[in-house]
């Protein structure tokens, strides 16, 4: 079997994810034994317009990037959202909160009308194209990475939890931090980060989406017991534009 | 010799986000040489209002994967010196120390594996694993240590988490120091090693001057990163940073979604070169002595030594490294409840981020919710800059080839080691 050919593709993003790639080292050059990468800007120079499966980082927030990223699903056999700007949108979610042009005048100004600076309402992958795969988080986990890029490579179903942070993070020992006074998002959150977040003494703040069928009540007992309020747990919700209750993010 | 050409490279590669070169050429006249923006802009200025003080430093630091520690510390100095909230000596070491693992990573990650490939004629780092073994190894353990520092002090490689408003949410504990100074200690000698390298490649960087502004943290006797005001090397002196928007001076131009700016003339340059260019003076002996063998001194106006001056500074976060785990060994850590609050106010902070000053500005109401903010990135300090090098470069190469004035064009863009994404979402002009 001839090795797949692998393009990885940003939109609107800050590039991280791809820099937890860059950051498996060594193992890259395993990966590449599996796989043979045809386009990487951010690394490589060469480019091609023909691939197997293609992996895109980043969220759509222009007309031009809908396109764009149409053109892609329409070269790709396998299509892989990589990370929480293309998996949920993400942080860049924020700026649906606001009105449009209000965001542009703040930023740019007076000059904010120019087409160049122009803007859509924040858009994950699967708003706009079939996603075949989600790698999640904010960064993406690159052991999670390279793991699944082998199941993909072995035509195998990649293993994604569906249960929230809270589980691992009680696996992990670690006391919760709501009895810090603080509001954690891990009883919503899809799990697959180890609870890295509150392991490290810093409360859960969703970016890997919400877990599959959340247990929203049971979210809400946790707020009533700890004294806070929905309010205080949407305002954290919204950070990476997660609707629990909506079904998506 | 009447040419005419035209080059346009769409999207620069390895480089950090989109950015295009286009070159007109006719008859041996250019007509056109342009550096472009279009990253698509996210307007996080915009996005953060609203948002509680505790989840600014979450927010911002998504502004860069490369540099999200130093978007994460100007924040925090700016919430904190909006609020009145002052942090311990070992907060202070303990952050500096997080900010010089960052600054390992991204040289390290520019020197080895975004330039070397053009010095040594290749594509990108992948071939060089099997044509220069010893040195890729080399440089992907130097890479490491400062992705397995960041892991340690900032809890993640990238986005940390334990740096707060006031202090860490997470100590390291003294074992844990002790074997990161043990590491940082091993790479001293690789580190001399790759200076070796690209030192032997130096002379494929071309010979080309212009003399520009520099801009840069200083602060007296320190080669700083983090605390100081901000010097030029056209200014006697230097200006708070609470004044940052005066030096900025950002303006909107057609060719790009990132704003521009301008100080004492019509384009500044800031990253390692500023840096070395005002705190040379201060650099630690082994750092001295990297600068020395590239016969790198105060005063030089070539672009593509860039990245020499990142590897004498990635000497110098190391042996600093050193000199700061002995003090925190020497104290012991100390645990240190955070005790901030929030209170309405507005602050402002510089610190440096490895390609360069990197401005925060916030305000914040009684209850902690971000008003406003101004945030002014490095590579945006650089783009005009970029652009007066094209128009000055251009003519001293027109007799290559165009593939080589091509490449040579997307080295000088590498060199600025510019990090697009960052830059574009800038600025509010006006804030009150």
């Amino acid at each position: 079997m001839s090795k797949p050919r692998v393009a990885i593709f940003d939109f609107a993003c800050c590039e991280g994810c791809q820099l937890q790639i860059v950051n498996l080292e060594e193992e890259i050059l395993d990966l590449l034994t599996l796989v043979t990468p045809v386009a990487w800007r951010e690394a490589m120079t060469e480019q091609s317009e023909s691939y197997d499966i293609a992996i895109v980082e980043g969220s759509i927030t222009r007309p031009e990037d809908a396109e764009r990223l149409k053109q892609i699903r329409a070269r790709a056999g396998i299509l892989v959202a990589l990370g929480a700007c293309a998996t949920i949108g993400g942080l860049n979610k924020l700026k649906n909160n606001f009105e449009l042009n209000e965001v542009r005048q703040c930023v740019y100004g007076a000059a904010g009308g120019s087409p160049h600076l122009n803007t859509a309402k924040t858009q994950a992958l699967d708003e706009i194209v079939k996603v075949d795969l989600k790698i999640h988080g904010c960064p993406i986990d690159n052991r999670e990475f390279a793991a699944i890029v082998r199941s993909l490579v072995m035509g195998k179903t990649p293993f994604i939890p569906s249960y929230p942070v809270c589980v691992e993070c009680k696996k992990a020992g670690n006391i919760c931090r709501y009895e810090y006074n603080e509001v954690c998002l891990g009883p919503l959150t899809r799990a697959g980060c180890g609870a890295r977040c509150p392991s490290q003494g810093f409360w859960c703040f969703g970016c890997r989406g919400a877990a599959d069928d959340p247990n929203v009540q049971a979210a809400r007992d946790v707020m009533e017991y700890y004294h806070k309020t929905v309010a205080d747990l949407q305002e954290r919700l919204d950070l990476f534009g997660i609707r629990p209750e909506a079904g998506h993010g | 010799m009447a040419k005419t050409l035209s080059i346009k490279v769409h999207h620069v590669t390895r480089v950090e986000g989109h950015g295009n070169i286009l070159l007109n050429l006719k008859a041996g006249r250019i007509e056109k040489i342009e550096w472009q923006v279009p990253e698509a802009p996210r307007f996080f200025e915009a996005m953060v209002r609203g948002r509680s003080w505790q989840d600014i430093q979450t927010i911002v630091s998504r502004i860069c994967g490369i540099c999200s520690v130093t978007h994460s510390l100007a924040a925090l100095k700016a919430i904190e010196d909006a609020m009145g909230i002052a942090v311990s000596g070992q907060t202070d070491s303990l952050r500096i120390l997080t900010h010089y693992m960052e600054f390992i990573e991204s040289h390290v990650l520019h020197v080895g594996y975004l330039v070397a490939p053009d010095l040594l004629g290749q594509q990108s780092v992948v071939p060089l694993a099997a044509s220069h073994p010893d040195l890729v190894k080399t440089i992907i353990a130097l890479h490491r240590l400062g992705n397995e520092g960041m892991a340690l002090l900032a809890g993640r490689m990238t986005h940390p988490v334990t740096l707060k408003p006031g202090g860490f949410a997470r100590l390291p504990a003294e074992p844990e120091l002790r074997a990161l100074q043990a590491k940082l200690k091993e790479a001293v000698p690789r580190l001399v090693q790759v200076a070796e390298a690209v030192l032997a490649l130096a002379g494929k960087l071309p010979d080309f001057r212009r003399a520009t502004e520099y801009v840069a943290l200083v602060e007296p006797g320190a080669y700083t990163f983090y605390h100081g005001r901000i010097g030029s090397s056209d200014l006697l002196g230097s200006v708070p940073v609470g004044q940052f928007e005066s030096v900025v001076n950002e303006y909107v131009v057609p060719q790009s979604t990132a704003k521009w700016c301008k100080w004492h003339r019509e384009a500044y340059a800031v990253g390692a070169l500023a840096r070395f260019n005002l705190n040379a003076s201060n650099l630690r002996p082994l750092a001295k002595k990297t600068a020395a063998a590239f016969g790198l001194k105060p005063g030089v106006c070539n672009p593509f030594l860039n990245t020499v001056a990142q590897v004498v500074e990635t000497v110098q976060v190391v042996e600093h490294s050193l000199e700061l785990i002995d003090g925190l060994l020497e104290a012991g850590i100390k645990p240190e409840p955070i005790v901030a609050k929030a209170r309405a106010g507005e602050g402002a902070a510089a610190v440096e981020a490895p390609r360069g000053i990197l401005f925060h500005r916030y305000a914040f109401d009684d209850q902690g919710k971000c008003l406003k903010a101004n945030l002014c990135i490095p590579t945006n300090q650089n783009h005009a800059n970029i652009q007066k090098d094209f128009e000055a470069f251009v003519p001293q190469i027109l007799d290559r080839p165009p593939d080589e004035i091509r490449l040579l064009l997307e080295m000088l863009v590498r060199s600025y080691d510019p990090c697009i994404s960052c830059s574009t979402h800038c600025l509010n002009v006006e804030f009150v």
